[in-house]
């Protein structure tokens, strides 16, 4: 009552959204600017409860990407398995892509997960809903430079020359982020109707994680390089972890390529969860 | 300003699924035509569906208040998603001018790990209320909420009235010009109840309210209009008394046709004795007609009774009236034999509604049972006057049954 602003107005029809792009576009912008402080909130409230309720706490974030580089140094030390030459100590070469395929699994499964846990709030409460979504990539971010101590820990440890492409990492690492969250937006419309999604996402992304060059290098032929070439996620972690260690960075074009897909296919997927999210409610309501 | 239209809802209708599995893959398919830009204002109905809501419409101007009634599965919720922008219409328009405040579930959202006062701060954030604003009322909200010893203390640990006066207290913080209001205050001790029902009638001053509730007397008091809805169709829309009497009405036939089975059983526990029916005589009252409970029953020998029992309770398991055989003096007994017992009771000054009938039989000992019929049957008042609450009192002529 204080401030005379006009009225803000709002008018629900039948017809798709898309048959006033200008008014989709204007509330799109509305909403994500009215995210933020929300953003912020879900942010801190998820972060804060995560480890709230663990006796290790914040050590939870370092202890998946050393176990798996263990287990990866152990193999390989044991010849159990071959591993062509990395170009760079085994070690760093694992730990780091170790850290990379979580930032690209954690920008997969995060939004799925925390909007799928809205579920009560969403189906109640008529909020932003972009908020969600930047929450789930603070919470990646967030994940992400928790780790980069790591990363400084390995580098210093076994003496790798790093060159001045480090100061580009950040953006590469923010483009293999935006990729998961691209895959994981566009999924979890599905992923809120049917439970398959969440069942068989953990499978997938078992596999996806060996058709990666994450703990063995691209191979040069045969069956491996075919999917290796496929897999969108080959070219950008490589060229994350290329950045953060020799400075050569092997397909620049097709890191650039895929990250400009990416940020099309993230809008997109953006305004696929808008138009989705109203049939999504009247399905899931409670 | 006073006259500004915040609410208009036009021919609105909604369609909902009975069948999960098609539910899903409608949704699916629904999704597919929003994004290929054509129209889901099918008029046709797909298998297993049904209109949960249809051809709706009303006004709300500011300062005014809609009762949205009906039994239960009448579309009250999904009207209120519509109206929250949480789901599409399948046909109509809704326009809204205007921030809207959903009272529907308070604490929707809560995280149990954290405390209230984080909890504060998410929930307000979520309502839509700016970050300076939530500092400012931090105090007032917990002040409201009495809860400030808890205040630290994760929410888990709270119980469900402290959970819903922590909601309530930041969903009123804010100051909206449209106000969704459904049954929420049925949890917490009356005199915070009173508290809240004070705070609501601050809001609704300035802002356009649509009320859902089952409890008459708050409808009849606060709003000027009502909508009664009945498997999704509008039964009524307009004056306040001649939709409660219209509901009444409704929810009557309603009971009447649903026939529903006794929710209890008959179960006798002397095993010298058989119970063959329990009834309460007439089935269908009308207020203050005189009422008898009939016992058929066979017992192989004589069997003392200490004391007979039979109470009527409401539908919300309120005790309505009792009667206890040995405090008013009489004595019954089950004889040798094939046999009735008749208990004559006084008058039932009920109000129209549906009541609860139970009876039972105690030994010499008033500790075992001899049989027992606990919510044995339903019956039905039909009142005299037009009123609320559990007894009629009045002798106030309705002036529609003069």
């Amino acid at each position: 009552m204080t401030d005379q602003q006009p009225l803000s107005e709002a008018i629900y029809t039948p017809e798709s959204q898309l048959k006033h792009p200008g008014r989709l576009i204007n509330n799109m912008w509305n909403d994500l600017k009215a995210s933020r402080g929300l953003a912020w909130r879900f942010f801190v409230r998820d972060i804060s409860a995560r480890y709230r309720q663990t006796f290790l706490g914040y050590l939870w974030a370092f202890i998946p990407p050393v176990f798996t580089t263990l287990i990866f140094v152990f193999l390989t030390g044991k010849k159990l398995l071959n591993i062509d030459d990395t170009g760079i100590p085994y070690p760093v070469y694992v730990m780091l892509g170790t850290i990379l395929w979580y930032v690209f699994f954690e920008g997969v499964n995060s939004p799925i997960k925390i909007i799928s846990g809205s579920k009560p709030m969403l189906t109640k409460i008529n909020f932003p809903r972009e908020s969600l979504i930047i929450a789930a990539l603070g919470e990646v971010i967030f994940n992400f430079i928790v780790r980069v101590l790591l990363i400084i820990l390995i580098l210093i440890w076994f003496k790798v020359p790093i060159s001045t492409m480090i100061f580009l990492a950040p953006l590469g690492v923010l483009s293999l982020m935006l990729l998961g969250l691209m895959f994981g937006l566009l999924l979890t419309p599905l992923a809120l109707l049917y439970r398959d999604i969440e069942k068989g996402l953990p499978i997938i992304l078992q596999i996806w994680f060996f058709l990666t060059p994450v703990i063995y290098p691209v191979p040069e032929s045969g069956a491996g390089a075919i999917l290796n070439y496929v897999n969108p996620v080959t070219p950008v972690l490589n060229t994350c972890r290329e950045m953060l260690t020799t400075g050569v960075i092997t397909r620049p074009g097709l890191f650039v390529l895929i990250s400009s897909l990416t940020l099309i296919l993230l809008v997109l997927g953006w305004v696929l969860y808008r138009l989705a999210m109203p049939h999504l409610i009247a399905r899931i309501g409670a | 300003m006073d006259n500004e239209v915040l609410v208009r809802v036009e021919n609105i209708s909604k369609k909902f699924c009975r069948n999960l599995k098609k539910s899903l893959w409608y949704g699916l398919k629904d999704i597919g035509r929003e994004i290929f830009n054509r129209a889901n204002g099918d008029v046709r109905l797909r298998p297993e569906e049904f209109w949960a809501l249809k051809d709706v419409s009303f006004e709300l101007k500011r300062g005014e208040c809609l009762g949205l009634i009906g039994p239960n599965g009448a579309g009250k919720s999904t009207l209120l998603k519509l109206l929250n922008g949480l789901i599409k219409p399948d046909q109509g328009r809704i326009c809204i001018r205007g921030r809207i405040g959903a009272l529907i579930e308070l604490g929707a959202g809560f995280n149990p790990i954290l405390s209230g006062r984080e909890n504060i701060y998410i929930n307000a954030a979520v309502l839509g209320i700016k970050k300076r604003d939530i500092e400012n009322r931090l105090e007032e909200i917990i002040e409201f909420s009495e809860l400030r010893e808890f205040i630290d203390m994760p929410v888990q640990s709270y119980s469900s009235g402290m959970k819903v006066r922590i909601g309530f207290a930041i969903a009123t913080a804010m100051n909206p010009d449209i106000l969704l209001l459904d049954e929420i205050l049925a949890v917490g001790d009356i005199r915070f109840r009173t508290k809240c029902y004070q705070r609501i009638g601050e809001i609704i001053k300035n802002a356009a309210v649509v009320y859902v509730a089952h409890d008459m007397n708050q409808i009849s008091r606060i709003c000027n209009r009502l909508l009664l809805l009945h498997k999704g169709d509008t039964v009524h829309y307009g004056e306040v008394k001649e939709g409660i009497q219209k509901y009444h009405h409704l929810y009557h036939r309603e009971k009447m046709n649903s026939k529903t089975p006794p929710q209890g059983g008959l179960k006798v526990f002397d095993k010298n004795l058989s119970i063959h029916s329990v009834n309460l005589i007439p089935s269908s009252i009308k207020s203050g007609q005189k009422v008898k409970v009939q016992i058929d029953y066979s017992a192989k020998k004589n069997i003392e009774i200490g004391s007979l029992h039979c109470n009527f309770k409401t539908s919300s398991q309120l005790l309505a009236a009792a009667y206890i055989s040995n405090m008013s003096g009489d004595e019954y007994g089950f004889k040798k034999g094939s046999h009735q017992i008749t208990i004559q009771l006084g008058k039932l000054n009920l109000t129209t509604d549906k009541y609860i009938f139970s009876c039972a039989a105690f030994d010499e000992t008033q500790k075992i049972f001899l049989f027992s019929a606990f919510d044995y049957a339903n019956f039905d008042v039909i009142g005299n006057f037009f009123t609320t609450g559990i007894i009629e009192m009045g002798d106030k002529p309705n002036l529609e049954n003069e």
